[in-house]
């Protein structure tokens, strides 16, 4: 198990309105570790040496909560296809590196300290209509409402978004298309989604625009960059119905 | 508001009107491509006059003709829109930025947009208004006077700054619809795995052979007509 040398240059930023810098660290980390865990190691080292640790934003750290945002030398959770900070491995660096870590950046999500970024706006998006309003009672039966295999495909895989904003953070005009796409489709899919489905387009997409997020330009930057490889055939999807909304009569 | 301006006013509104004004354009390049090749005619300009006096009295013509223009404009405000919206979406930029992820033409819609646009108000100022100002000569043919567009065009195109200009902007709307095709297609909410592949190679395919169509005119008639 070799140590790898390793330089950081990290955004430090106090607060939103703090107009925040470039701190150069240096590191001793080995290639086992995960990349969250080569910063646990960068802020022990700071708290004993009494200096201001980095703030990072971290929970599950297996890939499956959307916390863990920062851009890893220009790319939202790193260089790695399918992979969250929390789930890329030091081995993917090498001895010597310098890593350039920055916040996420949009105007909709802002730096609350250093790497940690408010992303309350896509809770308001699901607030607006990305949920089922019936009492669901006790579970189903599974299978008592039969789902045709691929209609199920494409709602499991759009509800792997793990709503973690890299889409935003990749795209070229900070849209959030891709994780409002997908969190419409992965109800407007299955039955009990549909009842809601042309009002839930509707509202969520009028809140996306309201929190100042991007226009989409199809550059597909979000697709290449989200660890759980949401396709942007949820953003046509979207278009489709929120377009086919006008010409349907109340 | 009515259901109307909240359409057209969301961001999916507004980029469907880019999608439909954008592929009513690549339809139009097509038609005036085909147009253009009697350029190439060496007739004096006889079958490229005759064809210009079609298009500029035939009534059908000239009704599309406005849609045409009131298209260039919605598309670009539309555009320009969108790419000032888009620019503070993200004020601060990013240190490093990845190229890897995106394609150069994608990410420069805007500029690319904004090189036609520049183009397209010289070029209709070079032909389109002085033809309709009246500041052509005449030419005869069978007795019948017309406007002698094509001598305008050769004269054009005799500069050499011209015929660079002239190419360089092909590469432009190139690089723009290299992007734009299968671009509008997906705004539209049509992408399957049944059809997608198929458009975009068609977007690449177009977006090459119409703008080189385009800059073998002033290439040809500055090399060959010329001599
Ligand atoms: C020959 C003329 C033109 C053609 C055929 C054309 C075609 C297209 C097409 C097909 C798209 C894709 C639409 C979509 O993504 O849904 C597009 C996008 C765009 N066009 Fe044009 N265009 C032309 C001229 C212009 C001009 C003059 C501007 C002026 C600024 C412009 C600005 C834009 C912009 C900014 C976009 C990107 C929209 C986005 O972010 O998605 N275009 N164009
Ligand atoms: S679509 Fe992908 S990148 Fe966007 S929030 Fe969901 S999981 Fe993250
Ligand atoms: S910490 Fe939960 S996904 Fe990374």
């Amino acid at each position: 198990m070799s140590d790898m040398n390793l330089k950081l240059k990290v955004w430090k930023q106090n607060g939103p309105n703090d107009k925040g810098r470039f701190e150069n660290y240096k590191v001793v980390a080995n290639e086992h570790m995960s990349f969250l865990e080569m910063l646990d190691v960068l802020n022990e080292q700071l708290i004993s040496e009494k200096s201001d640790p980095v703030s990072f934003e971290h929970d599950c750290r297996e890939g499956i909560c959307g916390a863990c945002s920062m851009v890893i030398n220009g790319r939202p959770h790193g260089p790695n296809k399918g992979t969250t900070t929390c789930q890329l491995h030091m081995r993917f660096f090498k001895d010597g590196d310098t890593i350039t870590i920055e916040p996420f950046r949009a105007n909709s999500f802002p730096v609350i300290k250093d790497l940690v970024v408010d992303r309350s706006a896509f809770d308001r998006i699901i607030q607006a209509g990305g949920y089922i309003s019936v009492n669901t009672g006790q579970a189903q039966d599974a299978n008592a409402i039969p789902i045709e295999k691929d209609v199920a495909l494409d709602a499991f895989s759009a509800a792997a978004c793990i709503g973690c904003g890299a889409c935003v953070a990749a795209c070229p005009n900070a849209s959030a298309m891709l994780f409002t796409s997908a969190k419409v489709a992965h109800l407007g899919h299955l039955p009990q989604g549909k009842v809601e489905h042309d009002k839930r387009v509707q509202k969520m997409v009028a809140q996306m625009d309201e929190e100042g997020f991007g226009m989409c330009s199809n550059t597909y930057a979000c697709e290449a960059e989200c660890p759980k490889e949401i396709s942007v055939k949820n953003i046509a999807s979207l278009n489709r119905n929120f377009i086919g909304k006008v010409f349907k009569t109340e | 508001m009515s259901w109307v301006t909240t359409f057209f006013t969301s961001s999916i509104g507004r980029k469907l009107i880019m999608s439909l004004t954008g592929l009513f354009l690549i339809t139009f390049l097509i038609v005036h491509l085909i147009g253009n090749l009697q350029l190439l005619y060496n007739d004096g300009g006889q079958a490229f006059n005759v064809y210009a006096k079609f298009m500029t009295s035939n009534p059908f013509i000239k009704f599309t003709s406005y849609g045409l223009y009131a298209g260039i404009l919605l598309h670009a405000i539309q555009g320009i829109i969108l790419w000032r919206k888009n620019a503070t979406s993200r004020p601060q930029r990013y240190a490093v930025a990845s190229k890897s992820t995106s394609s150069f033409t994608s990410r420069n819609m805007g500029w690319l947009g904004m090189i036609v646009l520049i183009f397209i108000l010289i070029h209709m100022y070079q032909f389109w208004l002085k033809m309709k100002l009246g500041d052509v000569g005449m030419a005869t043919y069978d007795g019948k006077q017309v406007k002698d567009l094509y001598k305008l065009v050769a004269a054009t195109y005799q500069n050499p700054l011209f015929v660079i200009f002239y190419v360089l902007s092909m590469a432009a709307i190139g690089m723009h619809l290299w992007h734009g095709f299968g671009s509008a297609f997906q705004t539209l909410g049509l992408n399957h795995k049944k059809y997608t592949p198929f458009i975009n190679t068609l977007g690449k395919v177009y977006s090459v052979l119409i703008p080189l169509g385009f800059a073998i005119i002033p290439i040809y008639m500055f090399f060959v007509l010329n001599r």
